[in-house]
């Protein structure tokens, strides 16, 4: 069953230039229990569409949605009051710093218990108690002796581990880790990974992994969204998608790897994702795309099926080839 | 110079840094780099890794004469330098150059990219003509794949990758024989990561230009370097070519930092060495070897006597057990 339904999310910002458009219409299920990773380069949105999610975003946020259902709990046309309630407990997020989410002036003793005492109350010795408990599940040294520090006493990945038992620790269905990693040495990301999978296990919780990194992805994710400019452009089970992307965007990303180069100069691709003034008018990675024909550069992209990974492309991937090439003996010019 | 001698060699190459400590304002030393020693010839590129904190960027200040060592020294050619050189002179400073991590500070935000490209020239050689600055500044703007009408503009006009660009253009104004390239393409995107990767492929290619490249990323280290250094806590671990390092790692931290690199594939199975615990402090670094703390194989001896690096299959290893099969 689906925990989170997400439906035609977009999310506009007015900025001194005009309205920009971060997010375009993403959709997103995500079952209980599952590992679901967003992936994509800066930019595209990844983080805006989850922040969007858990109201945390500023004011000069317009979000607009057909369905936001978490739990079974219509979020759009919930008060902010009743959203809140939800939010940080059953739905809890952590990010890329953790030392710009923590407070540099509290211990984390009591920042973990000043989190506990928003959602569930008890005693003051209950609430250590369970602290010391969390810190101990996150993997922290010492956490007696931890509960006293300050963030700035401690490194990268002991404050994301800080991090992450304040996020978990009223047991929430939902975590949404945004490039939890990205920050910190490969020896601590594999900590950290582990860390967030064997707690997704115990605590059977749900994981949204937003990540630009394609290595990580491979090694953790169960199915795998793909983002660029703002909109989903491609989603698949992790194996399938490595192995036959069909959105253009991804099959380029992928050959841009430098574990997947046959020689010593890599595929590229050209450009850059479009900004606020160079938003093309067809589908938005045309400028980029080496199979982009007429079409692409008139019209918006349309979603192709599952078998086609949902791609959002005017001539979806098959192996490698471009169905539109595939259908061109069959079906002759009836696509353009 | 003749056949034997490397256009650069390292022999030693130590920096301590005194600071005081803050809880009672006592007299520190960061011990951020202890004893390295490397070689890097003409058109050669030579990698090296660790995790933060093991002293590759204060490698990088050495090397470019931003800092003196404060033991050992390097050579460049036939010139010496150590920690009683006094100020470099103008030649030996444009032989290396450098391009760092972030595109976005290092470049000064108040200057035309060709105020930036033309200034070190200006700086170091005032007879050339104006005219054949501005023509050398464009030329270089053309060589790392800018168009001319970048010319006049400012940094904050720029995407991240044509920053990187931008960077590796004023470091190549000088001609040096050595670039050094501290994490050139971390703040990169996949996609522009490849451009630039490919842009210092050819222009290694053409100049012969030789790499001391610095990433704490495995992939792209796997398909740049010729060579490896691994560093931890400012000592070289393991030295030597790529697909030794690569194939047949020795040292447990090399094999440790091998495994804990994510690989994009997913049915790639592997076995994980989990490293436990993180990067001791360079103030008080550990005795014996400074992994053993965290070392899944150490020994009771790896806790009292330094591993010196020693050949082990074909490249230097420093570590009691890399003879055996552990
Ligand atoms: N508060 C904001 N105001 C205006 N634009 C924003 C704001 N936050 C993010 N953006 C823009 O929205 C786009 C998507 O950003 P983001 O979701 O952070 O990308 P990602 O997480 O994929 O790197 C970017 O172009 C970013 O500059
Ligand atoms: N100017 C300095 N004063 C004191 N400590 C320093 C200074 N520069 C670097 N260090 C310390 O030296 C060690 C090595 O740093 P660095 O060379 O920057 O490592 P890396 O580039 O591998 O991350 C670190 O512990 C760092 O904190
Ligand atoms: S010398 Fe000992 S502690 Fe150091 S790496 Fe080798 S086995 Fe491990
Ligand atoms: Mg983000
Ligand atoms: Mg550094």
């Amino acid at each position: 069953m689906s925990l989170l339904e997400i439906e035609n999310l977009t999310v506009e910002f007015q900025t001194a230039q005009g309205q920009f458009r971060a997010v375009d219409g993403v959709s997103l299920s995500v079952d209980q229990g599952e590992l679901m990773a967003i992936v994509g380069e800066s930019g595209s949105g990844k983080s805006v569409s989850m922040l969007a999610l858990m109201g945390l975003l500023p004011w000069t946020a317009t979000i607009t949605a057909d369905r936001l259902e978490f739990d079974g709990i219509d979020l759009v046309r919930q008060s902010a009051r009743d959203r809140r309630k939800v939010i940080g407990k059953d739905m809890a997020m952590i990010f890329q710093e953790p030392m710009t989410s923590l407070n540099p002036c509290f211990t984390v003793g009591f920042q973990i218990t000043e989190a506990l005492k928003t959602h569930l109350g008890g005693s003051r010795a209950t609430r250590r108690a369970r602290a010391v408990e969390l810190l101990n599940l996150v993997g922290l040294p010492e956490p007696e002796r931890r509960l006293n520090a300050f963030p700035h006493q401690l490194s990268g990945g002991m404050n994301q581990r800080v991090m992450i038992a304040i996020a978990i620790a009223c047991r929430p269905k939902l975590l949404i880790a945004d490039e939890p990693t990205t920050a910190l040495d490969v020896t601590i990301q594999a900590q950290i990974l582990d860390l967030l999978l064997d707690l997704r296990e115990k605590e059977g919780m749900a994981l949204i992994l937003i990540t630009h990194d394609m290595g990580v992805v491979a090694e953790t994710a169960e199915r795998v969204s793909v983002q660029y400019a703002g909109q989903k452009v491609e989603e698949q089970k992790v194996r399938d998608l490595f192995r036959d992307p069909h959105h253009p965007y991804t099959s380029a990303l992928l050959s841009a790897l430098p574990e997947r180069a046959q020689g010593k100069k890599l595929p590229t691709l050209p450009g850059v994702v479009p900004g606020l003034f160079d938003r093309p008018e067809g589908c938005l990675f045309a400028p980029r795309c080496a199979h982009a024909f007429d079409l692409c550069h008139k019209r918006q992209a349309v979603q192709a099926g599952a078998e086609d990974g949902f791609a959002l492309c005017h001539t979806p991937l098959r192996k490698g080839v471009p169905t539109s090439l595939e259908g061109a003996s069959l079906e002759g010019q009836v696509r353009s | 110079m003749n056949a034997q001698t490397p256009l650069l060699s390292g022999n030693d190459l130590t920096r301590h840094y005194d600071i005081t400590g803050k809880r009672f304002g006592e007299k520190l030393s960061v011990k951020a780099l202890q004893g390295v020693s490397f070689q890097l010839d003409k058109g050669e590129t030579l990698a090296v890794v660790g995790e933060s904190g093991c002293g590759k960027s204060t490698l990088a200040r050495l090397i470019t004469m931003i800092e003196s060592p404060t033991a050992g020294s390097f050579r460049i050619g036939e010139t010496v330098v150590d920690r009683d050189t006094g100020k470099p002179g103008k030649e030996l400073r444009a032989a290396v150059q450098i391009v760092f991590q972030d595109p976005y500070s290092s470049l000064n935000p108040r200057q035309k990219v060709g105020t930036i490209l033309a200034e070190p020239l200006l700086i170091n050689h005032p007879e050339i003509s104006r005219a054949d600055r501005e023509k050398k500044a464009r030329d270089m703007l053309a060589l790392v794949g800018l168009r001319p009408e970048h010319y006049d503009r400012y940094p904050h006009m720029f995407s991240g990758g044509q920053r990187q660009r931008i960077a590796v253009a004023r470091a190549l104004m000088m001609n040096p024989k050595v670039l050094v390239l501290d994490e050139p393409v971390s703040a990169l995107d996949l996609s522009v990561q490849a451009q630039i990767l490919n842009l210092l492929v050819d222009l290694q290619d053409e100049f012969g230009l030789a790499y001391l490249f610095i990433s704490h990323d495995l992939s792209v280290v796997r398909h740049m370097a010729d060579r490896v250094m691994v560093m931890y806590l400012g000592r070289p671990v393991e030295y030597g070519e790529r697909d030794e390092i690569f194939n047949n790692p020795k040292h447990p931290y090399t094999k440790a930092l091998l495994s804990a690199t994510p690989v994009a594939d997913p049915e790639h199975t592997k076995q994980r060495l989990k490293l436990e615990g993180e990067l001791p402090s360079p103030i008080n670094p550990p005795a014996g070897c400074a992994f053993h703390p965290r070392c899944p194989v150490a020994i009771d001896r790896c806790a009292k006597e330094r591993p010196d690096l020693e050949a082990v299959a074909g490249r230097d290893v420093s570590c009691w057990r890399a003879g055996e099969s552990v």
